[in-house]
């Protein structure tokens, strides 16, 4: 090893020393024009800053994601770009017929690459859970803690490509009410879904649209536990979301949402809406929706509206 | 009935999406094409008078905007303005030649990230919606001018 080091080492100086004039000539050279204003400008690089386009981060959707309003999209929440951090807390209230769903949570988006998420939902089964004699206004709680990677393309800037923007995801969810869960036949009151996006802006048409495939066992997103007696496999689900860009604060869309079909006593139906999103400045953003929830357990067309407020940065 | 009805709508609503998700757009390799396609925009913009009215707003706003002021305060604004106006015309397929350098040349020494790039977007928005421009002919011009991130953006 010694004979080795004794032998190299003056290369290694002798090539250092060949590197540092080179980098002196190099210097030189530049030095000979001063740069310009300009050339001296240097960008903000505070990681606080809010420089993602006028809702291109999404808003919230129902379980804390950045999406619509239903579904996860492949964008990150928050306005950071790729050298900054964003942040939101939503509150979510949906009226249907015979019951509500109130949510809120937060999330924070890292380097416009990973975001993390945790909400609370709370589905309140009014007079449904006294005829059931589970008490009126019965409700289940259920927390839910979401992770976000994206992994390739620009849903926004790579207007010449047709490539989306793609990120997968987890959603872990954690119901607080296993005893009602395991008496309905739910096999767990735990589950995590598995999803994947892609996310693309048509600037030119204005029209911003989604695709999401879920992996999932979660009864009504997981209000009704998970897995049941007619099926206990985690089932692919697919979602789709397309807006309407009407300004740059406006846009309006509708949403779909597929649903597994897993306990023997309550029929599950997909989901709909129709929305419309404005953010007045990056600071804050209201959803307004139409849901069309279908059945949900004893009580069929669950149709009404759907409000959400995000604020953050 | 009810089920073919909802394997109906269900279909539709995915293809409908499925297209518009993966519709294949051809990757220009001009980073500013000019697409004869964009006259009727060019039209709503103004024609080449109508460039040159927005470019006096649209620098106002790039100075007053702390995120772009330092890389604008002390160019030839003169000169930058009339080169944009050039630029923004042959995009929109109108009868202009561009006569400056290349985005790569004009902004390989600058120090520009991702977040300055947005921020002069949103400036030329702002001078847009001034010019009472339609969102719709803003969104056709700033898809073709988009993709220059590659270009401009000099910072990870």
């Amino acid at each position: 090893m010694k004979s080795v080091k004794r032998f190299t080492g003056p290369g290694v100086a002798a090539l250092m020393l060949f590197m540092a004039l080179g980098e002196s000539v190099h210097a030189q050279d530049e030095t000979t024009q001063e740069p310009s204003p300009a050339e001296l400008a240097q960008p903000d690089t505070s990681m606080a800053g809010s420089d993602k386009l006028l809702l291109t981060g999404g808003v919230s959707q129902l379980e804390g994601a950045a999406g619509g309003g239903l579904t996860p999209w492949a964008v990150i929440g928050g306005y950071g770009t790729g050298d900054q951090i964003g942040g939101n807390a939503f509150y979510t209230r949906v009226n249907v017929q015979d019951y509500h769903l109130d949510g809120a949570g937060m999330l924070i988006g890292f380097l416009d690459r990973i975001e993390l998420s945790i909400a609370q939902q709370r589905f309140d089964t009014e007079l449904v859970g006294e005829a059931l004699g589970l008490g009126r206004g019965f409700t289940f709680r259920q927390n839910i803690v979401g992770l976000k990677i994206k992994l390739a393309g620009d849903a926004v800037l790579e207007q010449d490509s047709w490539m989306p923007q793609f990120a997968v995801g987890l959603q872990y969810k954690k119901n607080d009410r296993g005893a009602v869960l395991d008496a309905i036949g739910a096999k767990d009151d735990q589950g995590i879904d598995f999803y994947a996006s892609a996310t693309k802006l048509y600037l030119s048409q204005s029209i911003l649209a989604n695709i999401t495939l879920r992996f999932t066992k979660a009864n009504q997103i997981g209000i009704l536990g998970f897995g049941g007696d007619r099926n206990n496999s985690y089932e692919p689900q697919l979602e789709g979301s397309i807006a309407w860009l009407l300004n740059r604060k406006l846009a309006i869309g509708a949403e779909y949402r597929m649903k597994p079909n897993n306990l023997g006593i309550a029929e599950e139906d997909d989901w709909f809406d129709a929305f419309i999103a404005w953010a007045p400045t990056k600071h804050v953003s209201l959803t307004l929706a139409y849901a069309d929830l279908g059945n949900i357990v004893i009580k069929d067309n669950q149709r009404g509206p759907y409000l959400s407020v995000q604020v953050g940065f | 009935m009810k089920t073919i009805y909802k394997l109906a709508t269900r279909l539709s609503l995915m293809v409908l999406i499925g297209v518009a998700v993966v519709a294949p757009i051809h990757a220009a390799e001009n980073p500013a094409p000019a697409d004869p396609s964009l006259l009727p925009v060019f039209e709503q913009f103004g024609g080449k008078p109508g460039l040159d009215a927005l470019m006096e707003d649209f620098m106002i706003k790039l100075i007053e905007d702390p995120r772009t002021r330092n890389y604008f305060a002390e160019v030839d604004q003169k000169h930058v303005k009339a080169m944009l106006a050039e630029q923004f015309c042959v995009i929109l397929g109108g009868p202009c030649t561009y006569t400056g350098k290349d985005m790569k040349e004009t902004h390989a020494k600058l120090s520009i990230n991702e977040g300055g790039f947005n921020a002069l977007v949103e400036d030329l928005q702002l001078a847009m919606d001034m010019h009472k421009i339609p969102f719709r002919a803003q969104n056709k011009l700033l898809g073709k001018l988009a993709p220059m991130h590659r270009e401009v953006v000099t910072l990870p």
